[in-house]
């Protein structure tokens, strides 16, 4: 099963657009990237630009409205993931306790929906398997 | 932390430790045997411990200590020492000694260990499903219950097996080395072989009413992946995890909303995993990158690799999948290359370029109840117009599978040809 280990990096909502990772964090950051890639978990990961730079399109009243960030509303926002394939949600958690988190980051831990967790009604909504076509 | 949650840490924690914890040890006592027990009997002393202490900040210098505690004691309670155990516990107290710092020492050499362990695991003194239990066992960090379940034995089939296996290596002296150069590429197949076993099981089970069992696909590519980055000179490593990755990829697609198979020219792409087809295809670009020609697994990398870039059966490139079956039948020439060989030159010529193929297999013993070969013929010779033949080529495939699913879908396809309806195939 998969996991995404979504980071939200203290203070990131009100991070200046342009604002990047301290070098000694990256280094660390990429001995652990190498550990879960050594252990043969990790399938993908990526930084995000702060929130600042980025734009919300807000879905309300039937019409998409656009605001540029940074969010005033916002306290939690993300960072980055990394997207891992493990047994369990224990051993995600157990890898997100290993990362070398600044203090008050936060890791939140969300199991990736599988075409197998869906309902057959479900899995012929996400679109006509040719089987299903003939 | 209630009990319940503290099991489940634990046993995280034994998945994330155990292979680099047996694999210390076994460095130490120089036997995966006794290295194993020692681990389990950390294990143990977790179990006992952790709910009630909490999980140790660094868990797997714990059981890494606990464990080492363990041979120690044992040694020294043994009071008739043998030559072997005397020599251990030598080696043990030097071992003390020489590496203060355990957690350092343990980085540094831990890849060449979890290396040794699974060369010595995958040894061709060994039976392949006995190399399959042990590697899974001591590498994946599974248990003996959940290997017994994946496999569908009972569990003290597998329990058997792993300790005969270990047996096996002890009476045999393999030694818990990396194999040296001259016989280095033979003892790295096995090690491939066995991880491609235990995909090829989850991929398209031989036996239950399952068609696929994922979980055993993703502990091999786990193996594949971990394996990479051991050994990231050898292109065959990375030309396996670019197989594995890309036919992975299309696990979504290869079941019906009821648990039929679906054959690959029928799947729906949109459902292909386009991470791991992009993984497959940097593994397959390292191991182009590292040397040509091409292995047995790169080579069937490649082949998957055509199918993954095209949006559509038609759009296959059957030209080149024929080249590289002409070149995956010179490096490993074998009747089931043969028969997968016959399937793309029908795509890429025609039915009957395909049947030409297949039809000098008829005779091959070792095909005889092989019921992917009747399949394929009766494949061809549907399309060729050939009913009544295709008919009977169908049920005698759905006779040989001892797969339930797949009868199944044989004889729906013998009732459709006999009736004039529809035919597909599944090219590998």
């Amino acid at each position: 099963m998969r996991f995404m280990m979504l980071v939200i990096p203290k203070g990131y909502a009100s991070a200046a657009p342009g604002t990047l990772p301290d070098p000694k964090l990256v280094e660390r950051m990429s001995k652990y990237n190498q550990s879960l890639t050594n252990a043969g978990v990790l399938l993908a990961l990526d930084g995000l630009h702060p929130p600042s730079a980025g734009a919300r399109v807000r879905f309300a009243g039937g019409k998409p409205a656009v605001t540029d960030g940074p969010f005033a509303e916002a306290k939690e926002v993300l960072g980055g993931y990394w997207m891992i394939q493990v047994k369990s949600k224990a051993e995600a958690i157990e890898w997100a306790k290993r990362a070398p988190m600044p203090d008050g980051d936060v890791i939140e831990i969300r199991q990736v929906q599988e075409m197998a967790d869906f309902t057959p009604e479900i899995q012929k909504a996400a679109g006509p398997t040719r089987l299903g076509a003939q | 932390m209630t009990a319940p949650d503290a099991h489940s840490a634990i046993d995280a924690v034994w998945r994330i430790e155990s292979a680099r914890l047996i694999a210390g040890l076994a460095r130490m006592v120089r036997d995966v045997g006794i290295a194993e027990d020692l681990a389990q009997d950390a294990l143990v002393a977790a179990l006992e411990q952790w709910p009630t202490s909490g999980i140790p900040e660094n868990p797997g210098a714990w059981l890494m200590g606990t464990a080492k505690h363990r041979a120690i004691d044992l040694m020294r309670r043994d009071k008739m020492l043998d030559r072997k155990h005397a020599e251990l516990g030598v080696h043990l107290q030097a071992e003390e000694m020489a590496v203060p710092n355990l957690e350092a020492a343990l980085d540094d050499d831990i890849g060449d260990d979890l290396l040794r362990l699974i060369f010595t695991a995958c040894h061709p003194v060994l039976a392949a499903e006995a190399r399959v239990a042990l590697t899974l066992r001591l590498l994946g960090g599974l248990t003996t219950e959940e290997i017994a379940r994946a496999f569908l034995a009972p569990v003290p089939t597998i329990q058997q097996r792993i300790v005969r296996a270990k047996r096996t290596l002890r009476e045999a002296r393999v030694p818990f080395e990396v194999p040296r150069e001259a016989e280095r590429a033979g003892r790295l197949s096995s090690v491939l072989e066995v991880v491609y076993l235990i995909f090829n099981e989850g991929y398209t089970a031989t036996a239950g009413d399952d068609w696929v069992r994922p979980a055993l696909c993703e502990d091999a590519l786990r193996l594949g992946r971990i394996l990479a980055e051991l050994a990231p000179q050898e292109p065959e490593v990375h030309g396996l995890v670019a197989l594995m990755e890309i036919q992975a990829s299309r696990l979504p697609a290869r079941i019906g909303p009821s648990g039929e198979p679906i054959l690959l020219l029928d799947q729906d792409r949109a459902r292909w995993d386009r991470l791991l087809i992009r993984r497959g295809l940097a593994a397959l670009e390292r191991a182009e990158q590292l040397g040509s020609p091409l292995g047995r697994y790169a080579l069937q990398a490649a082949i998957a690799a055509c199918h993954a870039r095209a949006t559509s059966g038609e759009e296959t490139d059957w030209t080149r999948i024929t080249a590289l079956y002409d070149a995956l039948a010179q490096v490993e020439p074998s009747p089931v290359v043969e028969l997968n060989r016959a399937v793309a030159y029908a795509m890429a010529f025609g039915p009957a370029a395909g049947l030409e193929i297949a039809d000098a297999l008829v005779k091959e013993p070792s095909l005889r109840s092989y019921h992917l070969l009747p399949a394929v013929r009766g494949d061809f010779l549907a399309k060729l117009g050939r009913r009544e033949e295709a008919r009977a080529e169908f049920e005698r495939a759905a006779a040989l599978t001892r797969n339930a699913r797949e009868r199944t879908l044989l004889l729906g396809r013998a009732a459709a040809v006999a009736t004039g309806t529809a035919n597909q195939d599944d090219p590998q």
